[in-house]
C-alpha cells in the first residue's frame, strides 16, 4: 500500500503526456524536423521548472514527507552515456516514443506499443548481457 | 472542463511534467526515472544469472508502479475525450510525412505503421520491433532516457544528463534526416 502513492503520481505523468501529446509520434517527427516549437516548449518549460523547484528545495534544505533528506544521486559520465545516448535517439525516432510514453500509448488503446515494450525489454536484457563487452 | 477536453498547450503541460521532479523527490525521495524500470522488469522475470540483472529488484518496486501509473493515465484521457483526432502538427510536417508513405493523420500515432498486422510486414519489424530495441538498449547503456536524463539529470545540472541529451537528439536527427529517408 506504501506504493500507491507512485501509482497516483504516475497516474498524473501519463495523462499529462498524453494531454500534451507528447506520446505522439507525429509530434517526435514535427520536434525533429524543427517545423513546431511544441515539443521545445514542453521540454524547455519542464527543465525551468525542474531547475527552479529543485533550487529552492536545497535553498530551503527540504526534506522528504517520508523523513529523510532529500538527496540525488548524479549518474556517470562516461563513454556510454553518449553512445548509448545515441543508439536511443535512433530508436526515439523510429518509435516516436520514449519510454514513459511506450506506457502511456499502450493505456490509451495503442496496442502495437506492446510490440514496442517487449521488444525494448529485450534490447535492455540485451544489454545486461553484452555490458562487460562494450566501451564504457 | 475546456482544458479537460481538448489538447493542452506546451506551457500547460512543460511545467506540470517538470513538477513531477520535485514532488517525486518530496513524497518519497525518488528520482524521476521511466527506463530503469525495464531493468528492474528484466531482474524480476529474466534474470538469467546475468550481474546486471543481480540486485534486489523489489526496492524497486515503486517505480514499476509508477509505470504502471503512466499506463493508466493514457488510460484515463480516453474516458474524458476522444483519442482519434487529428494532431495539430505543422503543413511542413505533413507533406515531409506523406513523402515517406504516411497517408492517415488522424490519432495520436499512424495506425498505417504501429498495427499489430504490420508484423507481417518488414517494415512493422522495423519500426516496432527494431526501434524498440534501440530504446532498452539505448537508455541503459547511457544510464538513463528523456526522464531521467533531460527532466531528472538537466534539472539537477548534471553534466553526464546534458551529453546524453546532447546524444538523444543527434541519434533522432541522424534517423529522420538520413536513415528514414534512404530506407522509405
Amino acid at each position: 500500500m506504501k506504493n500507491i502513492k507512485y501509482l497516483l503520481l504516475g497516474t498524473v505523468f501519463g495523462f499529462i503526456l498524453t494531454k500534451t501529446e507528447v506520446i505522439s509520434w507525429f509530434r517526435i517527427q514535427e520536434m525533429f524536423r524543427f517545423q513546431s516549437f511544441h515539443m521545445y516548449g514542453v521540454i524547455g518549460s519542464a527543465l525551468v521548472m525542474g531547475v527552479v523547484s529543485l533550487q529552492i528545495m536545497k535553498k530551503l534544505n527540504m526534506h522528504a514527507s517520508s523523513g529523510g533528506e532529500i538527496k540525488i544521486e548524479g549518474k556517470d559520465l562516461n563513454y556510454g552515456t553518449a553512445i548509448g545516448g545515441l543508439i536511443f535517439g535512433l530508436g526515439w525516432a523510429i518509435t516516436g516514443a520514449c519510454p514513459g510514453p511506450i506506457f502511456a500509448l499502450i493505456g490509451n488503446g495503442h496496442l502495437a506499443f506492446i510490440v514496442v515494450l517487449l521488444s525494448a525489454i529485450g534490447g535492455t536484457w540485451l544489454y545486461g548481457a553484452l555490458k562487460e563487452k562494450l566501451p564504457h | 472542463m475546456e482544458l479537460f477536453n481538448g489538447p493542452w498547450p506546451w506551457y500547460i503541460g512543460g511545467p506540470l511534467i517538470g513538477l513531477m521532479v520535485p514532488l517525486l523527490l518530496y513524497v518519497g525521495n525518488k528520482q524521476l526515472g521511466v527506463s530503469s524500470s525495464l531493468r528492474h522488469f528484466c531482474a524480476a522475470c529474466i534474470p538469467a544469472k546475468i550481474p546486471f540483472f543481480d540486485y534486489n529488484w523489489k526496492d524497486y518496486v515503486w517505480n514499476l508502479v509508477f509505470v504502471l501509473g503512466i499506463g493508466l493515465g493514457g488510460y484515463l484521457t480516453l474516458l474524458i475525450g476522444p483519442n482519434d483526432y487529428a494532431i495539430g502538427i505543422s503543413e511542413a510536417t505533413i507533406s515531409d510525412l506523406r513523402l515517406l508513405g504516411i497517408s492517415d493523420f488522424s490519432g495520436m500515432v499512424p495506425d498505417q505503421i504501429f498495427n499489430i498486422s504490420m508484423m507481417s510486414n518488414s517494415s512493422g519489424w522495423f519500426f516496432m520491433v527494431f526501434g524498440g530495441i534501440l530504446i532498452g538498449f539505448g537508455t541503459r547503456y547511457a544510464d538513463g532516457c528523456t526522464s531521467g536524463h533531460t527532466i531528472m539529470g538537466l534539472s539537477n545540472l548534471q553534466l553526464s544528463s546534458l551529453v546524453a541529451t546532447i546524444g538523444f537528439f543527434i541519434g533522432g536527427l541522424a534517423m529522420t534526416h538520413i536513415i528514414l529517408p534512404l530506407i522509405f
